[in-house]
């Protein structure tokens, strides 16, 4: 192993690795995110009355756990960018456009990771005693003021734990996006195996990155979760 | 429906809009950046090789502002016909089968296949009759190479490129009789060669020369006939769109220009270490 | 978009895969299993010696992508080629088939391990006081009564990571291998028309899970008869296993 292929600059690999690690992180947390949004609006369909809501969302969460993420970013990939135009021509809008990869896989990782996030929220929705919205009607809050002031805070602590677990997968899943040509840690590490001939050398060091990172941020939701947790009484 | 026309005509605009004028004045080139020395990239991150200086020489030619991007292999065919790029130049040889989706500009290089092994190879002394095969149409010397090939590989591991011409002759060809195993990019199979994972690679020759020349290549041999005609197609072009006919002919004028006034020689030297430039 | 032509001829070609996407699958879960189990009891250890490496390795496996090990495994050993061929171990890392039930193995094993971990220290305290002051050996308590229970208790998560070893078995098709996934890009290159055959292939990997939960349920209802007397209908257990896995718990 040839470690002065990691040196930074024009004649190592280890600026490029390090940018591929700062991509990694950009479309972790926006695939997170954006999971976020979808597992909310599919949380709030499966506790709707109506039955054609519950079933979209149950659909939703069963097609993707049900099929392989590496199936779902080629499928999106190719079939997406054809979809949206197809829909665009026939509202008479025919100049071309396209999804660059970085939304694509945010679209493909987002939507992996909302079909877990959902049943976090949904439960954590569910763990909010109802009493406390009693109370809110009550004292005459409004529906909204009801969600901000009572559903979301409490929500959030619930879904916590869940959450950091989903950010974890979701964090891991982004090296599948390097197989579309982003250019993520993932993907420098294969190109630089390829130019270098030493693959043990750069996936080694990828997966070191990825560790870091997964450790980092892992703390980052215990501290929160604490945060979250003050002035909670613990029995 | 006009609301809903108009959001979607402004959620489409929030999209990069790569729209091409019919007056061609602004295109996108798409390239694998993995594929030395036709297109690869530096340590520094940035896309060389031949094709990149060539798509240069040829955009000043025609007077149009480029663009180059990345494209994996695999999807490098779909994506143009879904239009994210107009003009794909990645080491892509003319063959039948492509022209069937899409269509080519004439070729800017030519470059028969060839089997590489490693020197400690059982087989790195292989050789055949003739140095060139012609495949298409077979003579009855090239028969008995073909047939030579085929049985000294028979029951082997040969790795390809997957999506290539190299792929298609050895579907075609050697099917029946060795162990085709596809990989997603060239220098993953380089890896696998030398892992020994593989006991025979087969790619341009194109490819080949420079490597072997470098140290990266340095336990490699080429062994047996270079390839050309048949499944391996007719020469390496930029392929294009059916519907953009204009911008293939443009192309093919702008590279016949490059071949007439010297251009393109020196360059395909300068990049393959020999002369594998179109005549 | 979709053509009929591409969707009757790749139909047959990907059925004709699912055999070794099952075959990766099942060695990989079948030996990852055994590992578990291994892996488990050393971190339930009190000895550090047993605990610790068993703590790295869980820890590493979980918390880098699967895709990373794949190619660490199957590419870097490619740079050890003449270390392994000195141990005698390069005839089993020259394999792309080998390589990929190694890497699906380790993966499963380190999350199998926690769920194992998970069901063992599920069973009450009382119980094993009760088999000791029975006089049965640790053997025996780990067989009669420590086993039964954690494989009831843990049976649900592992249903899970079954599937999402079906899942990851696609990733095999990266290392050359031609599962589902692989022969479907291998049509793709062929036909170029990438939607039909990645649905095609979709649907395919449904249905082997759906299979997938309908087993692992029906084993449960073997396992624990008292409790589900019920029998459930194909739909709720379709939902409750793929849809709403974690049912909210009740808050006393």
């Amino acid at each position: 192993m040839d470690f002065s292929l990691l040196v930074y600059g024009d004649s190592g690999w280890g600026d490029e690795m390090l940018v591929g690690g700062l991509m990694t992180i950009a479309i972790a947390t926006c695939s997170f995110l954006l999971g976020i949004v979808f597992a909310v609006i599919a949380a709030a369909a499966k506790l709707s009355q109506n039955i054609a809501f519950r079933g979209l969302a149950t659909v939703y969460t069963t097609v993707i756990r049900g099929i392989p993420e590496l199936l779902i970013i080629y499928l999106v990939f190719f079939g997406a960018g054809q979809l949206m135009r197809n829909v665009a021509v026939l509202f008479g809008y025919t100049e071309y456009f396209d999804l660059p990869v970085f939304v694509t896989g945010m679209i493909c990782i987002g939507a992996s990771s909302g079909a877990y996030s959902t049943e976090v929220i949904r439960g954590a929705v569910l763990a909010i005693p109802k009493g406390q919205l009693e109370a809110g009607k009550a004292i005459g809050m409004n529906k909204w003021l009801m969600f901000w002031r009572i559903l979301v805070p409490q929500a959030a602590r619930f879904a916590l734990p869940g959450l950091g677990n989903i950010w974890q997968v979701t964090l891991k899943e982004t090296a599948l996006i390097s197989v579309i040509g982003l250019a993520d840690l993932m993907r420098k590490a294969s190109e630089a195996s390829g130019s270098t001939k030493e693959p043990f050398t750069f996936y080694f060091t990828a997966l070191v990155i990825f560790y870091v990172i997964t450790k980092v941020s892992g703390r980052g939701f215990v501290f929160a979760e604490a945060r979250a947790n003050r002035g909670v009484r613990r029995a | 429906m006009k609301k809903i026309a108009l959001i979607a005509a402004a959620a489409a605009l929030t999209f990069s809009a790569q729209a091409v004028a019919q007056d061609y004045k602004k295109i996108t080139i798409a390239t694998e950046g993995a594929y030395a020395p036709w297109n690869f990239k530096d340590s520094a991150g940035n896309l060389v090789g031949f094709e990149l200086d060539l798509a240069k020489d040829l955009c000043a030619r025609m007077k149009l502002e480029c663009t180059i991007v990345e494209q994996a292999w695999d999807g490098i065919i779909p994506s143009l016909q879904a239009k994210k790029y107009d003009v794909i130049m990645a080491g892509m040889s003319i063959t039948a089968k492509r022209m069937e989706t899409i269509t080519f500009s004439r070729d800017y290089a030519a470059t028969p296949g060839s089997f590489v092994v490693t020197k400690d190879s059982p087989f790195a002394g292989f050789t055949t009759g003739l140095a060139a095969l012609t495949l298409d149409e077979v003579s009855a010397e090239e028969r008995a190479d073909l047939d030579k090939m085929i049985a000294t590989f028979k029951g082997k591991t040969i790795g390809v490129q997957t999506s290539t011409t190299h792929e298609n002759f050895l579907r075609e060809i050697m099917g029946d009789n060795v162990d085709i195993r596809t990989y997603d990019t060239q220098e993953n199979l380089d890896l696998d060669l030398q892992a020994g994972r593989v006991d025979a690679a087969l790619a341009s020759m194109s490819y080949w020369v420079p490597l072997l020349a470098s140290d990266k290549g340095s336990d490699m041999k080429l062994v047996g006939p270079g390839m050309t005609g048949g499944p391996f197609g007719a020469g390496v072009g930029a392929g294009i769109r059916k519907e953009d006919q204009k911008l293939a002919d443009m192309f093919t004028a702008a590279i016949n220009a490059a071949i007439a006034d010297g251009t393109l020689k020196p360059l395909a030297e300068k990049w393959f270490g020999f002369d594998a430039s179109a005549k | 978009m979709f053509s009929m032509k591409v969707i009757s001829e790749a139909w047959p070609e990907l059925v004709a895969a699912i055999p070794v996407t099952l075959q990766l699958t099942g060695s990989a879960l079948l030996l990852g299993l055994g590992l578990a189990l291994v892996i488990a009891l050393m971190r339930l250890s009190s000895h550090a010696v047993l605990r610790l490496p068993a703590l790295g390795f869980v820890d590493l496996f979980r918390s880098t992508p699967l895709l990373v090990q794949f190619f660490l495994i199957y590419y870097g050993s490619g740079q050890f080629r003449p270390e392994l061929q000195e141990i005698g171990l390069w005839t089993f890392f020259r394999e792309p088939w080998f390589c990929a039930v190694f890497t699906l193995m380790l993966n499963t094993a380190a999350y199998t391990s926690e769920i194992i971990r998970g069901g063992i220290q599920s069973v009450g305290h009382g119980q094993i006081e009760a088999g000791r002051a029975c006089g049965m050996s640790k053997i025996m308590l780990f067989r009669r009564i420590i086993l039964p229970q954690a494989a009831r208790q843990a049976l649900p998560a592992y249903g899970n990571e079954i599937i999402l070893m079906v899942k990851s078995s696609s990733l095999a098709s990266t290392i050359t291998i031609l599962e589902i996934t692989g022969v479907a890009k291998k049509i793709i290159a062929a036909t170029f028309a990438p939607m039909s055959v990645f649905l095609i292939a979709g649907v395919i990997y449904l249905t082997i899970n759906f299979i997938v939960v309908i087993a692992v349920q029906a084993l449960e209802v073997r396992l624990s008869p008292q409790l589900h007397r019920n029998r459930r209908s194909l739909r709720s257990r379709f939902i409750t296993f793929f849809g709403n896995p974690t049912e909210p718990q009740e808050k006393t």
